[in-house]
């Protein structure tokens, strides 16, 4: 395919490839190029289909994985919570009837289903991927188009490989200057949700452009995307580029030899170019980012570390109910500084921040120091090859020295279906994406949402802290 | 599919702002193989958190339309979210806006999820509060919603909306259909046949 992209961009060109046709509706039916499925949102979806007698139409484009309800200490079966129990029975049996591969406890691929696919190099640019799961959109790291869907829309995909959608406009957000020290990809992604807001995203994909993405790593692109559903797109992507192509190199399920050479040409050829439209376009300042936090209970009720929570009179008068309520809930007062706030848990996880490059982070400023007094820190990593690849670098045992829990993988304290849970009113600092009302297992349990660095900085010191000062 | 033009019922207002999935159903409900029984545990934290919230509140057993604010069902995809909602008894949402991936399974389930402009969802809560027994009708023909000697208009995405008032929001059925052409866009995607 030549590579003269003109005026559209990525996702319009990659929307118009994978259109099947125009439904009665007027909506599209998109071809979905690669599917994956996890215990929570799929065994309705199977039974959808076996009410009408269908069958999975291309088994080998659904991968399957257990993450949300796996315990991250005893795994031995039968779980201890029945119903976890009864949910992985159902998969298993699920894609056994059904012929799909599943990357189960016992498969050393197994980890978080957004972890787990590009980490196989089944994420790759120029698909649409779908998975019952909003943080689908963690895949547009590659230049992909993945989506989160519910459970209705997987049984569409699993019975025809598309689904009915209507075409999103395209906002591109830029980032350029240089990021301060200390400053991650998940302060950028919470700062351009701070910006925009919580349903600015709403109707539009995000294309995430400019210097500041161009030389992330592609770690670093996935926290980003993972977090633009936080900010109302329903996906987010980066072009490919050669940081794209060299990360895919060599893994698994990316094309190998002169197939490589052959997609490279196809990927790289998908980006948008310089005179590519897009429907909106906001720029913003990555040298005035700070390491940032959530104080509110929606990831836009952010701040930078050495800011104070925010008074409700300085919203406009439509959202000062909504920021009072989220005071009320966390217990904070207008005006207070967010660092020095005390925290009970410490959790460094999720699919928003359990790679690699995360725990080295982590690992980096909690060296050589304890973990504080009264507070429960545990660190869930994303993969089982992530744990094991951080064991032979020793992560494991600077964690532990420090008075961290080193857990096995999977989507833990992020929304606490498996026992790891906030009890009452605690307060964790989370590397995790959502700090919603009871997200973390306990109905008045606090989240404070921050970078991995950030968490154990919080760990350390037993209260918020601005990582920069620990790691001078 | 039967054809959705018209809701009519008893109002329910909760006109705030940024109501997540997971805030309508916990995770902890999530650990299940059928939709079932979700009904019983809708907003379960936030009516344990607020004495008198609607959903306990006797003046509106038994209503139909829930009446939201702003980018409502945001957060989470779970479907359980407006299975929770169904299954209480809500066929038709009113609000500002909403988030899509809610909104896509509201669509799924034959419920229809309209925006009005935000003042109207404020007047129409309003109004709902102050005379719960009152009915609601929502319109998808004439695109309004009305309440008593009040009339606004409203809008749904068109496709989303077509799908609802032609009868034609079951996609599985459908897209099955299209098995041909799904196969030739599936023949012509380079990946597809890994770059061979």
């Amino acid at each position: 395919m030549a590579q003269s992209n003109g005026t559209q961009n990525l996702f319009n060109r990659v929307w118009d490839e994978h259109t099947v046709r125009t439904l009665p509706s007027g909506q599209t039916q998109l071809f979905i190029g690669q599917h994956l499925i996890h215990e929570v949102t799929s065994p309705q979806a199977f039974q959808m289909l076996r009410d009408r007698g269908l069958k999975v139409r291309y088994p080998e484009r659904t991968l399957a994985t257990v993450d949300h309800i796996i315990p991250t200490l005893s795994q031995a079966r039968p779980f201890a919570d029945g119903l976890a129990e009864e949910m992985m029975s159902a998969i298993e049996k699920n894609c056994r009837e059904f012929g799909i591969t599943l990357l189960n406890l016992s498969d050393k691929r197994q980890g978080i289903v957004h972890v787990v696919g590009p980490e196989l190099g089944i994420t790759q640019p120029g698909i649409t991927l779908a998975c019952g799961d909003s943080h689908t959109s963690t895949h547009g790291a590659f230049g992909c188009i993945a989506f989160g869907i519910g459970t209705s829309q997987v049984a569409d995909v699993l019975a025809s490989q598309t689904m009915a959608m209507g075409r999103p406009k395209v906002r591109r957000v830029g980032v350029n200057g240089r990021l301060p020290a200390g400053v991650y990809a998940k302060d950028v992604i919470l700062h351009v949700i701070r910006t925009l807001g919580v349903q600015g995203g709403v109707g539009y994909a995000y294309e995430f452009a400019g210097e500041v993405f161009e030389r992330m790593s592609m770690e670093e692109r996935m926290t980003v995307c993972n977090m633009s559903i936080e900010g109302g797109a329903r996906c987010g992507y980066i072009n490919p580029d050669q940081t794209t192509v060299e990360y895919l190199r060599g893994r698994p399920f990316a094309p190998q030899g002169a197939a490589f050479d052959k997609a490279t040409k196809w990927w790289l050829g998908l980006a948008s170019g310089p005179g590519a439209q897009f429907d909106d376009r906001v720029e913003i300042d990555g040298s005035a980012i700070e390491p940032t936090v959530t104080w509110g209970i929606n990831p836009a009720q952010s701040v930078g570390v050495n800011e104070s929570i925010p008074t409700a009179a300085s919203f406009p008068t439509g959202e000062q109910a909504g920021i009072r309520e989220a005071l009320a809930f966390m217990d904070f007062k207008e005006s207070q500084p967010i660092k020095g706030t005390k925290i009970d848990v410490a959790f460094i996880g999720s699919c928003t921040n359990s790679r690699m490059s995360d725990l080295r982070e982590a690992a980096r400023v909690a060296k050589g120091h304890k973990v504080a007094k009264n507070v429960r820190a545990l660190v869930v990593p994303g993969s089982q090859q992530i744990r094991e690849q951080a064991e032979k670098e020793g992560l494991n045992e600077i964690f532990t020295t420090a008075g961290f829990e080193w857990r096995g993988a999977g989507c833990s304290m992020c929304l606490a279906m498996n026992p790891d849970k906030l009890v009452g009113r605690e307060i964790c600092a989370s590397s995790s994406n959502r700090n919603f009302k009871g997200r973390q297992g306990s109905p008045t349990g606090r989240t404070l949402l921050m970078s991995p660095a950030m968490v154990a900085a919080a760990a350390i010191t037993g209260a918020v802290a601005d990582v920069r000062e620990l790691l001078k | 599919m039967q054809t959705i033009e018209q809701v009519v019922g008893q109002g329910i207002p909760l006109v705030l702002d940024d109501i997540d999935t997971d805030r309508i159903i916990p995770a902890r409900y999530l650990r299940c193989v059928t939709f079932e029984g979700l009904g019983d545990h809708v907003f379960e934290d936030d009516r344990k958190q607020l004495a008198g919230h609607p959903f306990d509140n006797p003046a509106y057993r038994g209503a139909n339309v829930l009446v939201v604010g702003r980018n409502f069902g945001c957060g989470s995809s779970r479907e359980h979210a407006p299975q929770a909602l169904m299954r209480w008894g809500i066929k038709a949402i009113v609000g500002e806006s909403f988030a899509e991936i809610f909104f896509g399974n509201c669509v799924a389930n034959g419920i229809p999820t309209v925006c009005v402009a935000p003042a109207d969802a404020k007047a129409l809560g309003a109004a709902v509060t102050a005379n719960p027994a009152q009915p609601v009708t929502v319109d998808l023909l004439k695109r309004q919603v009305s309440c008593g000697a009040m009339t606004y208009p409203c809008s749904m995405q068109e496709g989303a909306r077509q799908s609802l008032v032609t009868g034609n929001w079951d996609f599985l059925g459908q897209l099955v259909e299209a098995e041909p052409q799904t196969r030739q866009v599936a023949d012509r995607l380079p990946y597809m046949k890994n770059f061979a």
